[in-house]
């Protein structure tokens, strides 16, 4: 707080111009074929979280003598990794960066053990890959985006708030579906809840014509509580609901979803921010563009509070208790210290509505609540941040 | 009253007599004002008598009310009607509408200047404050804040406008003279709500992330104190101040805390937390009478108001209003139309 007093009151336009460039790093993804003709991914997901992002700092530094401008570099997917790699070495080069990346987790370890890379700050809006926070986790890289551990450990506080011991578990047939699948047992696990029958989806199964045949002999067993379903690309975990042997609750990928965004979050002013977008993008906010605008407002706020760009200063703001960022959740962010998540509430929903929000009451912990979601200190086998931040 | 009367017979019967009196003077000294409580997802407006402390009326209003307040001869009682994007203008003689103001996109909250023509009025959704002359109907002036303005104040001698921009974390000082921005002070995560104290030696600003009060210094725009709060059992992420009423002797500030479902009393001589009293859930905004011996509090989340008692700082009745009641504002007795 002593920085806050120092650095309080602005007069209004008298501060010399700081110009704040954040770089933008996407690879766009090539979602596979899915059955449902329901299921699109928006071709600007991410770019427009960011987008939403500058235009709020901006909206906020113009008081403040600042001037926040996005670098974009985004590739397309035939892009060759050697040329890709190469255009963003170059950025990387002139000198000390900000960077908001939208890469896969091996794509975006390289970059950032780049040599050009270790004076540059980077904030991973995409990847919620469980080494990023762990083993691989790298001192110059934070992650706004959720890990799937938050999603697996938000739903199981739900459950087991709910007494829904008995768990079906249905593994998509993906290589994310399986990291979800590890994701959710670790956390039936942490919350002492039993998974009953753990199941590999069918492939080449034609859910539109055969769900209410394929389903019920698919799910058939002889007790649980719920069916937890991973299936990141959306394939098929919307036929499951009301199609399981068992009259039971499906969650996961469809049903009750743990989300780091969604369209029906309306609370915490979040109905604000949902228009905002709505406005610039002419769509709904995803996850991914929250992760992204989260990202971007981190920065700002950091730059707001310590009056300076360059990534270390940037870095240690947003790793100390100082940084607390309003992000629609409920509660405010702020990043862990001992492997650079973004702490934040992951909220239950179903398609209109909010379900709950994870941590749910009555999950406690000695510093905050929000730590029951996710690696933990103790939990994290991350060692990059020990010598920089304590 | 076991633990106060634990004896005898006799010590209940004075208890019913000290009781029967109490209620006696109640009457006696009855202060019955009108609490307007917005409803925010009811459209509507309920009326409490303070009296009876029962709603006496409903008024259908514009979509989505949330910031209210009454015209300083209490003839006018100003809605934002946040999704009708307007503030509407209502008759307290008949509960008609009688105009609407050009208030810009989704008004929020607003103040009304001492000179009671000039209103300011947040737009949340367009990073501006607008003013307005409610003689002419006119819009005087729009001014860019920071995103997402909410909490509104002028000053007791009228020289300076608040806003607070939620995202921006910033209070605003505009200068009302020549309505341009003259000075921004950071505060924490999410401000929400500005007041003056009644000397405008002080500006007060609630910060919901935060978890703060700011106390600013009128003359130097500066931070002199940052007021913390802790609530037993209840976690520092629900402590979420938002609405703050000051009582005009100068002695205790009532802080709003949101989903803690608490409202926090601070003396002002010590700068302490000297009480906090629990009402319905997530309480938003006060309202005082102007005895100033009872507080009303809107709680969103529960539907209902809570009565509290100022000097006592205990919460004495609950009242059930509209859903997700959000302002208040109170009319005093003598301007009650017959």
């Amino acid at each position: 707080m002593g920085c806050l007093l120092l650095a309080s009151f602005q007069t209004y336009a008298q501060t010399p111009q700081l110009d704040v460039n954040i770089v933008y790093v996407e690879q766009k993804i090539e979602h596979p074929p899915v059955l449902s003709n329901l299921v699109a991914w928006p071709e600007d997901e991410g770019l427009m979280g960011a987008t939403l992002g500058i235009n709020d700092n901006n909206t906020t530094g113009r008081f403040l003598g600042q001037k926040y401008s996005l670098e974009t570099l985004i590739f397309e997917v035939d892009e060759p990794k050697s040329s890709r790699d190469e255009k963003i070495q170059r950025v990387l080069a002139e000198g000390s960066k900000l960077v908001v990346v939208n890469l896969p987790a091996d794509d975006l370890l390289s970059i950032v053990s780049l040599d050009e890379a270790k004076d540059d700050l980077f904030l991973n809006a995409q990847s919620s890959d469980k080494n990023l926070r762990n083993e691989e986790c790298q001192a110059n890289l934070l992650h706004t985006i959720p890990s799937r551990a938050m999603h697996g450990d938000a739903l199981m506080q739900f459950f087991t708030k709910k007494r829904w011991k008995q768990i079906f578990l249905i593994e998509g047939n993906g290589s994310s579906d399986s990291a979800l699948a590890d994701a959710m047992r670790q956390s039936i696990k942490k919350f002492n809840l039993k998974i009953v029958e753990d199941k590999r989806w069918i492939e080449n199964a034609d859910m539109r014509r055969n769900a209410s045949n394929e389903v019920p002999v698919f799910t058939q067993a002889r007790k649980y509580d719920a069916v937890v379903v991973t299936d990141e690309d959306r394939d098929f975990a919307q036929y499951i609901p009301y199609n399981t042997w068992l009259p039971r609750p499906v969650t996961g990928s469809a049903g009750l979803m743990p989300v780091t965004w969604s369209p029906v979050i309306e609370q915490w002013g979040a109905a604000q921010l949902q228009s905002r977008f709505n406005k610039i993008a002419r769509r709904s906010m995803t996850g991914r563009d929250y992760s992204n605008w989260a990202a971007i407002r981190a920065i700002g706020e950091a730059v707001t509070r310590t009056g300076a760009v360059d990534a270390t200063t940037i870095r240690s703001y947003l790793l100390s208790d100082d940084f607390e960022l309003a992000g629609f959740k409920g509660t405010s962010l702020s990043f862990r210290s001992w492997n650079g998540q973004m702490r934040q509430p992951i909220q239950l929903v179903h398609d209109r509505a909010v379900v709950a929000t994870a941590p749910v009451e009555g999950f406690l912990h000695p510093i905050t609540e929000l730590d029951t979601l996710g690696y933990d200190k103790a939990e994290s086998q991350c060692v990059s941040f020990d010598n920089n931040n304590q | 009253m076991r633990a106060l009367f634990p004896h005898s017979k006799i010590s209940k019967g004075l208890f019913s007599s000290v009781c029967a009196a109490g209620l006696l003077l109640t009457v006696a000294d009855a202060s019955a004002h009108w609490a307007y409580v917005t409803n925010e997802k009811d459209d509507s407006i309920s009326v409490i008598d303070t009296e009876t402390n029962e709603v006496v009326k409903t008024i259908d209003v514009g979509e989505r009310p949330r910031g209210v307040t009454l015209s300083h001869d209490y003839t006018r009682l100003f809605i934002c009607a946040s999704d009708s994007d307007t503030v509407q203008v209502m008759m307290v003689h008949n509960d008609s509408i009688e105009f609407e103001l050009p208030s810009g996109e989704d008004p929020e909250q607003f103040a009304l200047h001492p000179d009671n023509r000039h209103l300011y009025i947040a737009n949340e959704d367009d990073a501006i404050a607008t003013v307005v002359d409610i003689e002419t109907r006119q819009v005087v002036s729009q001014i860019d804040v920071g995103v997402e303005p909410e909490g509104m104040a002028v000053s007791h001698d009228g020289k300076y406008a608040i806003v607070t921009s939620e995202t921006s974390n910033m209070a605003h000082w505009i200068d009302t003279e020549t309505q341009t921005i003259i000075a921004n002070t950071l505060v924490d995560q999410r401000p929400r709500d500005a007041e003056f104290s009644l000397d405008d030696s002080e500006l007060w600003v609630s910060s919901e992330i935060g978890g703060t009060v700011s106390i600013i210094d009128t003359e130097t725009k500066v931070i002199k104190q940052v007021i913390n709060f802790e609530i037993p059992g209840i976690s520092k992420d629900r402590i979420q101040p938002v609405g703050m009423e000051l009582t005009s002797d100068g002695k205790t500030a009532f802080i709003a805390l949101g989903p803690s479902n608490h409202i926090a009393a601070i003396d002002r001589s010590t700068m302490t937390v000297t009480d906090y009293i629990l009402v319905g859930r997530r309480v938003w905004h006060m309202a005082l009478t102007p005895e100033e011996d009872k507080l009303y509090t809107t709680n969103g989340v529960s539907g209902d108001v809570t009565l509290v008692d100022v000097q006592d700082k205990k919460a004495l009745k609950t009242i059930k209003v509209g859903r997700y009641p959000w302002g208040i504002a109170i009319l005093p007795k003598d301007k009650i139309p017959n």
